[in-house]
């Protein structure tokens, strides 16, 4: 069932010769093919290229060639990933058409290791927004619940490993992107520590904050791929030296005396009593196996959301400016420059985009420098200082990765509620520290995401955590059935 | 006496010559046909990644030391908002509020008058691409080329008093720039630019007039009348009892004016905030001891010691120091032929005359210091006359072949055989009996036209003193 696979259990299939990389990339197509008219993950499916890319894995398996940890398995990248010769639209209008003559480090990384990839995923334009209804193509439905949305901005990629159209994907996370939509989709999406993972060739919304990482169907398969991504790269000055680190071998299943720290805010009156109720229940798993457990104060977390909605718009305001229909993508013909500079950006950049674009560009204006930009900049050194005090006393942090379940598509329509879906995640982004969200149960049949937070380049740990949780839980495995529009919530499978 | 005091200020620009671009490996060779040394990351292509060009932030450094400057441990970058077609990115790279150098100086000689200028800070920055706007049919290409080519902006304090300093310090800044090699600084070629801020007051007074910025000079003579034009046309709008206004103003150079470009209300706000995508630049104290080391001796070092070492005028020294290539020439000449005095006199003045003409350094020539040296050695032990020297100069600098070559080739050896030119002598005499006759009444000058005509029939060979010794005994 090609559903369920896992890129462990496939990897060891293709190892036995039990499937070829082209059966499985066939598999992977024929459940887009049935699936995604529906989900609506895909941007673009990279139907031809992924059976000849399977077929040479074959090939030099055959030959009995060097084969790399993921020779053979399917991914999809959000498709704010440059990949050579392959649209790159980062779901707006003003990238529409452009073609990027080279590929993303990572993307290049996942190919070296054999991968195949089967196409990009929607997301949120320019990855802005968490429910991926700012795409300027379609909205990704979440597998779930097709009335429901899947989250954002990584919607696309969470959705696709979800709906079991793939057996991973990257996504990109500023403020909550890959572990908000994997908690909405019942997956496993880890946002690593700032400079773990290149960002060369990967489309800035908030340089600082930015970070590449990898949503699967378990952790262990998050393991495996962050083994491949986790490199230094010369092309991107925030990328950190580091030795290889092997995450797969820190999956031992023991957390006895591992001390968990449980911020008391992450608990507070915005979050869903249900979802709160499902992570004290995997806290108490933990609990079991050994882990101690201790309820700390986070103060500063009040501040998180107003701080990132500062931060990123700013940077962002300054990354998106670049787009102006001068060299590539939309371009508005006017009478002259300016009016050609107007109409190209008001035309090809989104509602959520340039409302963002103006806060950001406000935010740094001269005459408010100080009083925002200057301001926020000090406020999120004390938020990372705030963690830094609980790292003193905790190996980790364990919260609700989000506020509630998946929504019904629109039902949101005030900005400030929107902007609460990243009130448990973007405090770790500011801080730049490593994050996990696992599948941690069910309200209403909808996935429920914890989120375990750890030191910076602790990933070790919380993959250690995590895997332990996801081993001992006893949830059963569920995948959504993919109901009809309007249908009922899933069943088991 | 002006009751009025100028004040001005120069921001200059200097591309340094690194091989590769600031933020990425692109070449930055001058001429290539356009958009051929652009990659993803300086077109500003989406999600390509800046990385820092270590050679760049050396270059920045040194002429922070040649210019007396403090080199903090830490700098940073930041971003420069703004649209133009020529910024790929729509903001360049620059450093804001944490410069690579700080607090330096250079000294300038105004009518034999010393003078130290303060230089507030440099920065290091990429440069843009330059705009081609066409002729007819209303549009505009672009060139990428340059965008990347990583610069260093030298910021003046306000304390050049008139445009003769102004111009003096970009002299002396250019000369000191070429020393260390970090640049061509040609500005025809753009790879030195220039901006002025200029305002007058009261002399006495201590508040600073109305500023204005000017731009567009693309010589240093320019930027001397910029400025002079201002200078004036600031005095005439206060004394006709007007008002300045705080505006960018372009130097016409056809019309020789400077005309409004934009009002300080109109004046863009650039939002700078730093970098993102570069970490600060750490500037290690060894590592500033390592490139001080690398300096060479700077023109005003270099100057003092011709003055003492060689005994060169104060004039002298200054000339022959203001461009290396000329110094070195200078000082490798020297170790062949051991008279600074007219090793100097050459330089400064045949040679000087054929570089301007032809607007090129010594070293870009065929002239070497062995060939000055040998021509010089001919004419001290009197092979050639001094009139032959020229002669032999032009050839050796078109030809670049050597003094003694020339000489012989051309039969150039001065004759200096008695005989031989008393025969001459004799025949000069019989054939001008009435010169011989004026000279004879006491008119000096028949002399004169008696040795041309031995020259004349020697073909400028015979040696000058000789001819005048046998001339006047014969008489
Ligand atoms: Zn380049």
């Amino acid at each position: 069932m090609f559903a369920k696979l896992t890129i462990t259990a496939a990897a060891d299939k293709l190892a036995k010769n039990e499937i070829s990389a082209y059966e499985l990339t066939e598999a992977a197509l024929k459940r887009i093919e049935e699936t995604d008219e529906q989900v609506k993950a895909f941007i673009t499916v990279t139907k031809e290229e992924a059976l000849k890319t399977a077929a040479e894995i074959d090939k030099k398996r055959r030959q009995g060639e060097k084969l790399g940890v993921l020779a053979g398995i399917p991914v999809a990248y959000k498709d704010n990933m440059c990949t050579d010769g392959v649209l790159t639209t980062c779901a707006s209008k003003m990238l529409h058409n452009f073609i990027p003559p080279y590929s993303a480090t990572v993307v290049e990384l996942l190919q070296q290791a054999g991968s195949v990839m089967l196409g990009k995923t929607n997301l949120d334009e320019f990855a802005i927004g968490s429910s991926t209804e700012n795409s300027a193509f379609f909205t990704t439905h979440n597998p779930w619940d097709l009335q429901r949305v899947a989250g954002g901005s990584s919607g696309g990629s969470a959705a696709a490993v979800a709906a079991g159209q793939v057996l991973f994907a990257l996504g990109t996370d500023t403020g909550g992107s890959i572990r908000q939509p994997s908690a909405f989709c019942g997956v496993v999406g880890l946002k690593p520590t700032y400079g773990l993972v290149s960002r060369y060739g990967v489309v800035a919304f908030s340089s600082s904050l930015d970070q590449v990482g990898p949503i699967t169907k378990s952790v262990e398969d998050c393991a495996l791929v962050m083994n491949v991504l986790a490199q230094h790269d010369p092309r991107d000055s925030t990328s950190v030296k580091l030795d290889t680190a092997d995450y797969t071998a820190s999956l031992t299943g023991e957390v006895k005396g591992l001390k968990i720290g449980v911020p008391k805010e992450y608990f507070g009156e915005g979050i869903d009593p249900r979802v709160k109720a499902a992570v004290h229940k995997a806290l108490d798993v933990l609990i079991s196996l050994g882990a101690e457990a201790g309820e700390i104060s986070l103060p500063l977390t009040e501040y998180t959301i107003p701080v990132y909605y500062l931060i990123a718009p700013a940077e962002l305001s300054s990354n998106l400016a670049r787009f102006d229909g001068v060299r590539y993508g939309y371009r508005s013909e006017a009478d002259d420059l300016e009016a050609m500079y107007i109409k190209t950006r008001s035309e090809g950049l989104g509602t959520e985009v340039k409302r963002r674009i103006m806060l950001g560009t406000y935010a740094l204006s001269a005459d408010r420098y100080d009083d925002f930009y200057l301001k926020a900049l000090k406020a999120r050194t004390l938020i990372r200082q705030d963690f830094d005090r609980a790292f003193a006393q905790y190996d980790l942090l364990l919260t609700p990765t989000t506020p509630n379940v998946s929504y019904i598509k629109g039902e949101v329509k005030d900005l400030l509620t929107e902007y609460m879906n990243d009130y448990c995640t973007a405090g770790a982004s500011l801080a730049g520290l490593p994050a996990i969200s696992v599948p941690c149960g069910y309200v209403d049949g909808l996935p429920v995401g914890m989120q375990l937070i750890g030191k910076p380049f602790a990933e070790a740990t919380i993959l250690r955590a995590a895997h332990a949780y996801e081993q001992n839980c006893g949830l059963e495995r569920k995948l959504p059935t993919l109901n009809e529009m309007g249908g009922s919530p899933s069943e088991q499978v | 006496m002006s009751k009025y005091e100028t004040i001005i200020g120069l921001e200059v620009h200097v591309e340094l010559a690194t091989e590769t671009k600031i933020f990425c490996s692109c070449p930055t060779s001058f001429g290539s046909a356009p958009n051929t040394n652009v990659c993803p990351i300086c077109l500003g292509f989406p999600g390509a990644l800046p990385v820092l060009n270590k050679k760049a932030v050396e270059y920045a450094v040194m002429a922070g030391l040649a210019l007396n400057c403090e080199i903090p441990a830490f700098s940073k970058f930041d971003r420069k908002n703004y649209f133009y077609p020529d910024l790929p990115k729509a903001y360049q790279i620059s450093q804001y509020d944490q410069p690579v150098a700080l607090n330096g100086y250079l000294e300038i000689d105004v009518d034999g008058k010393e003078k130290r200028i303060g230089i507030t800070r440099i920065h290091l920055e990429e440069d843009a691409g330059k705009l081609i706007h066409a002729e007819y049919g209303g549009y505009s290409l672009a060139d990428y080329n340059r965008g990347g080519v990583p610069l260093i902006e030298i910021v003046s304090e306000p304390e050049i008093n008139s445009p003769e300093e102004a111009k003096a310090y970009l002299e002396k800044l250019r000369s000191i720039i070429l020393y260390t090699g970090i640049s061509d600084v040609k500005m025809e070629e753009g790879s030195l630019r220039c901006d002025a801020n200029i305002s007058i007051r009261p002399v006495g007074s201590k508040e600073f007039g109305t500023r204005v910025e000017i731009k567009n000079m693309n010589s240093f003579r320019a930027v001397q009348r910029a400025l002079e034009y201002e200078v004036q046309r600031h005095q005439e709008v206060l004394a006709s009892g007007g008002t300045l206004v705080q505006e960018t103003r372009r130097w016409d150079e056809n019309n020789g004016v400077t005309i409004s470009m934009r009002s300080k209300e109109e004046a863009d706000d650039y939002r700078y905030f730093p970098d993102p995508d570069l970490v600060p630049v750490v500037v290690p104290a060894q590592w500033v001891e390592e490139i001080r080391q690398k300096l060479p001796e700077l023109p005003d070092a270099r100057r003092k010691r011709y003055q003492q070492q060689y005994k060169l005028s104060a004039y002298d020294a200054e000339v022959i120091t203001a461009s290396k290539q000329m110094a070195d020439f200078f000082e490798a000449t020297l170790k062949e032929y051991d008279d600074p005095k007219a090793v100097a006199n050459w330089l400064m003045g045949d040679i000087a005359k054929h570089l301007n003409t032809e607007g090129i350094e010594i070293n870009e020539t065929k002239l070497t210091p062995s060939h000055l040296a040998e021509l010089l050695a001919l004419l001290d032990k009197g092979t050639i006359s001094g009139k032959i020297a020229k002669t032999v100069f032009e050839e050796m600098f078109a030809s670049g072949k050597k003094p003694a070559q020339i000489v012989e080739e051309k039969g150039l050896v001065q004759i200096s055989d008695e005989g031989a030119i008393a025969a001459v002598v004799d025949q000069v005499i019989a054939e001008n009996p009435k010169a011989v006759e004026d000279y004879r009444s006491g008119q000096q000058k028949a002399m004169g036209f008696l040795v041309g005509q031995v020259m004349k029939l020697t073909r400028g060979k015979a040696n000058p003193q000789l001819v005048n010794k046998l001339l006047r005994e014969k008489l």
